[in-house]
């Protein structure tokens, strides 16, 4: 596969979130509520915090055994994210020298400590984001966040941008065989290279419209409707309170240091 | 009144960049009848069916579906009593699963959950499919693509039917499946297509287009039977009226 293709591959998201658990059957908005929650606790941390981040990896590995998600699959798109905050971290090294940390004769700047931040912290975004598309699907998402008051022409507008990012991907799939076909194994020159981005716009563009046309030729107006509606009952009061609870806990109070002093206690 | 007639009525159509697709084009097909629209390449014959759902304007003239005129105010009505199946299923088929597919129509309908249910389990029946309403629609074959996007139009109980190339790219055995399933509809239906082995089986009356103009409207039996018009409009008898390539004899 294409890394173009790997990283659109959102198509076996949607197929893990046809799934049946608990947590798919929750109504949308319990989840959307929890991850916005998770995402603004972890990056509400001060630019240096490290040990602090690492127990906030339970909520994705807690969603992802709950629903019996393919771990493997999920840690790969996942790791997607780790080039694209390594180049926003790289910088920090340079600019911030002063020294934070000895370790015998090792000293690590809080340049070093704050990339390390960065990077755990896109993790955990992207891990509670990718978690929160296979249990939920992109559709629903959208239609939560329009339940919960985001515009409807904002929330239609994010549902395209998913659709028509899988029609991208199969389209640079197709043109990349098609290539590769009569390429000869020679690199891909700057101009081909530009030749062939213009082409996929125009194909991916006349393909969208007519993706467009048959949702019309549906009686589309601009309402999205996904599936059966939903309501929030005791069991999404219960997951909202229940995470919300532990997440502002872990944001709070400096459990790592309380596990720390509980296993030296006990060590002792 | 009946919703089920269809038609043209000096319909003209003249793309942005000049190219005259739609000439002076006319014709009225009623309840329950069987119409293939047929043409070579660039004819016109997708550009008339995008008018008879309302995704073009002609550029002069009119369509009519019942009594109705086509206009911006009538067009969600019409677009509820002509489902139109594209050529491409791949364009049609966008949601996660068969049956949210299938459910796009209904729902977008504003049709209560229970009715929906109702809706998408008669259309999967009807195209035998049920049993796959849990899969991705990027899973199917060919011919269960084009099952499952008649099925999504199905699911909105529509009086005509409008399908462009139905059975293009189909092996022969989910053509031959195809062709049977569209021959026990009752809706009013119109077809284009090259396949005129399937236009035989399926129409009793053809309209061949040529350059935007209608060139003929008949029973499809006498078309087939004319030569002459047939090569004009760069067509040819289908296969099944043409002599056998074996022994040289003709049906008939």
């Amino acid at each position: 596969m294409t890394p173009v293709a790997g990283l659109l591959d959102f198509r076996r998201l949607d197929l893990l979130a046809a799934g049946d658990s608990a947590l798919h059957r929750l109504d949308p908005r319990a989840k959307v509520i929890v991850t916005l929650v998770f995402i603004v606790c972890t990056m509400s941390f001060d630019r240096y915090a490290v040990a602090s981040l690492i127990p906030f990896f339970v909520f994705p590995i807690a969603v992802i055994t709950a629903a019996r998600l393919p771990i493997a699959f999920l840690l790969h798109k996942v790791a997607l994210v780790l080039p694209v905050a390594l180049l926003i971290g790289l910088p920090n090294p340079w600019f911030d020298r002063e020294v934070m940390l000895q370790l015998g004769a090792l000293q690590i700047s809080g340049g070093w400590i704050s990339l390390l931040s960065i990077m755990l912290r896109s993790l955990l975004a992207a891990a509670a984001a990718i978690a929160l598309v296979a249990v939920t699907g992109f559709p629903a998402i959208c239609g939560a966040l329009e339940r919960m008051g985001m515009p409807r022409p904002l929330a239609v507008q994010l549902l395209f941008l998913y659709r028509y990012m899988t029609v991208l991907g199969e389209e640079a799939v197709r043109m990349t065989v098609a290539r590769e076909q009569r390429g000869g194994g020679r690199p891909l020159s700057i101009r081909l290279y530009g030749a062939l981005v213009g082409r996929l716009l125009l194909r991916t563009w006349d393909r969208a419209e007519r993706i467009y046309l048959a949702m019309c030729a549906r009686g589309f107006t601009g309402d999205f409707r996904g599936g059966p509606p939903s309501r929030l009952g005791r069991l999404e009061i219960a997951y909202v309170a229940g995470w919300c609870g532990l997440l502002l806990l872990l944001r709070t109070q400096d459990v790592t240091q309380w596990l720390g002093a509980a296993a030296l206690g006990v060590l002792r | 009144m009946s919703h089920h007639l269809v038609e043209a009525r000096g319909l003209s159509h003249v793309y942005d960049d000049g190219t005259v697709a739609l000439q002076d084009v006319s014709f009225r097909i009623t309840h329950g009848e069987s119409v293939a629209v047929i043409g070579a390449n660039g004819a016109g014959k997708s550009t008339l069916l995008m008018h008879l759902n309302g995704h073009l304007r002609p550029t002069s003239g009119e369509v009519r579906i019942g009594e109705t005129p086509l206009t911006k105010h009538t067009l969600p009505a019409i677009r509820r009593t002509v489902g139109l199946v594209f050529q491409d299923p791949d364009d049609q088929l966008f949601m996660p699963t068969v049956y949210d597919d299938v459910a796009f129509g209904p729902r977008n309908q504003g049709l209560p959950e229970a009715e929906v249910d109702r809706r998408v389990h008669e259309a999967l029946e009807r195209v035998g499919f049920w049993h796959l309403r849990a899969r991705p629609p990027y899973r199917l074959s060919g011919g269960e693509k084009k099952r499952a996007a008649i099925a999504g139009v199905l699911a909105m109980a529509p009086d005509i039917l409008v399908m462009d190339e139905p059975t293009s790219g189909l092996d022969p055995y989910a053509r031959r499946q195809l062709i049977g399933l569209l021959g026990e509809f009752r809706h009013t239906r119109i077809f284009t297509s090259h396949d005129l082995d399937m236009v035989l089986d399926l129409c009793p009356r053809t309209i061949v287009l040529l350059e935007g103009a209608v060139m003929a409207d008949g029973p499809t039996r006498d078309i087939f039977a004319d030569d002459a018009l047939l090569s004009r409009c760069r067509l040819e008898r289908p296969l099944a009226l043409q002599a056998c390539p074996v022994c040289g004899t003709k049906h008939d």
